[in-house]
């Protein structure tokens, strides 16, 4: 067995700290998530927060019926999670139809863009298609200028017009999960 | 994990929702959908024709929203084993007014009455109070469903999850509301929300 070490911690990108300004300006109130390195960020924020609520789940899927449930009852709701999970999401996005509620995901991609696993790569090719089969708007964000200006169209488009509406944050904009022996 | 003395599902649910003053009752799809219509309709009532193993979690969002209303889940044991981490889910969260009901009839009785895990060895009582849901009961009698129709309308002392085993037998059909967008939006106009 080879000891596994983490590549060193690198400060975080100023992109997560302004999507967490836009989740904040829109008024989101639950963050379901399942944890990701790539929103480890943003989970710190939405933990420390006074006015959200980080709300961890066993699976991906407990996230579209919270939300559904959040709405019903007042309140907006952004999930949080991998590009792995949304292959656990799918029969609760039928939710987004027939309760044509304000459904906003940020997914963090693996899969693509110097994947060093190969068990990353089948559910990150086919998550924007699921999305789409599923009747929800993808948007994608590769570099960290653009994160800003997409997460906000996103957020804009699911709060104000109730289009369902995933954001995709390449895999290119986190960078590649090192693996180190 | 059989028992004698079985309530009846119907019974069982307008014994819940009779003096439910401003509760919000969601209905796991299927048969508990049915009851709760059979009870009566109302504004504030959530029914689900799909979306298996979410009826709790749409109970987690509302409580969480909604913090000084009661919320009920009335469910069906194969709803609830699809969905068995939200009971984890729920624990961490600790909503003090949502209560989580089981209709426990050992079997999936929308699908032709297939044994469900329950009728053999899960124990979705042992399940709850292992999640962490302190109050974790299974009930057998009528008594302690309407002593559990009192203690949902106290918003602090929650979450609470009860398994109530029933009779099986398959009743008729009451077939509630089943447009989710109409749904939702008069029970978010019952709690003063505007349409946007
Ligand atoms: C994801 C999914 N799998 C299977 C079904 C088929 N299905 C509909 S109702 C049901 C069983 C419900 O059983 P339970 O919750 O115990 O309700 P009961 O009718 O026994 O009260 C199943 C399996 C479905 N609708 N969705
Ligand atoms: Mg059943």
């Amino acid at each position: 067995m080879h000891a596994r070490t983490e590549a060193p911690a690198e400060a975080a990108p100023s992109w997560t700290g302004e999507i967490f300004s836009i989740l904040q300006r829109f008024d989101v109130r639950q963050v379901p998530y399942v944890p990701d390195a790539g929103h480890s960020d943003l989970i710190k924020r939405v933990l420390a927060s006074s006015t959200m609520r980080g709300i961890p789940l066993t699976t991906e899927e407990e996230g579209v019926a919270l939300l559904v449930g959040a709405w019903a009852g007042g309140q907006r709701g952004a999930l949080l999670m991998q590009s792995s999970g949304v292959g656990n999401c799918i029969n609760m996005l039928s939710l987004t139809q027939i309760f044509r509620f304000p459904f906003l995901t940020l997914v963090t991609m693996r899969g693509e863009w110097g994947e060093f696993n190969p068990w990353q790569v089948p559910m990150g090719s086919s998550t924007q298609a699921i999305f789409e089969l599923s009747g929800i708007k993808v948007l994608r964000a590769s570099h960290p200028v653009e994160v800003s200006e997409v997460v906000e169209a996103a957020a804009g488009q699911a709060y104000n017009a109730l289009t369902p509406t995933a954001v995709l944050l390449s895999q290119r904009l986190i960078g590649a999960k090192v693996f180190v022996k | 994990m059989s028992r004698t003395n079985l309530l009846d599902r119907r019974e069982v649910t307008a014994a819940l929702l009779r003096d439910r003053k401003d509760a919000i009752a969601i209905g796991g799809l299927g048969a508990s959908t049915y009851d709760i219509a059979a009870a009566g309709d109302h504004d504030r009532n959530l029914y689900l024709w799909g979306a298996m193993g979410g009826a709790v979690m749409m109970g987690l969002g509302m409580a969480l929203a909604q913090p000084d209303t009661p919320v009920v889940v009335i469910t069906g044991d194969g709803e609830m084993l699809m969905g068995m981490g939200s009971l984890a889910t729920v624990a961490l969260q600790k909503p003090g007014n949502l209560s989580i009901v089981v209709l426990d009839n050992e079997a999936y009785g929308e699908t032709g009455g297939q044994v469900s895990h329950t009728s053999a060895t899960t124990d979705l009582v042992g399940v709850a109070r292992a999640c962490g849901i302190a109050d974790s009961r299974g009930l057998d009698t009528m008594a302690e469903i309407e002593a559990l129709a009192i203690r949902l309308q106290d918003v602090s002392a929650g979450p609470r999850f009860a398994s109530v085993k029933i009779d099986p037998a398959n009743l008729e059909r009451v077939l509630s509301h089943r447009d989710g967008i109409f749904i939702l939006n008069r029970l978010r106009g019952a709690l003063g929300f505007k349409p946007i």
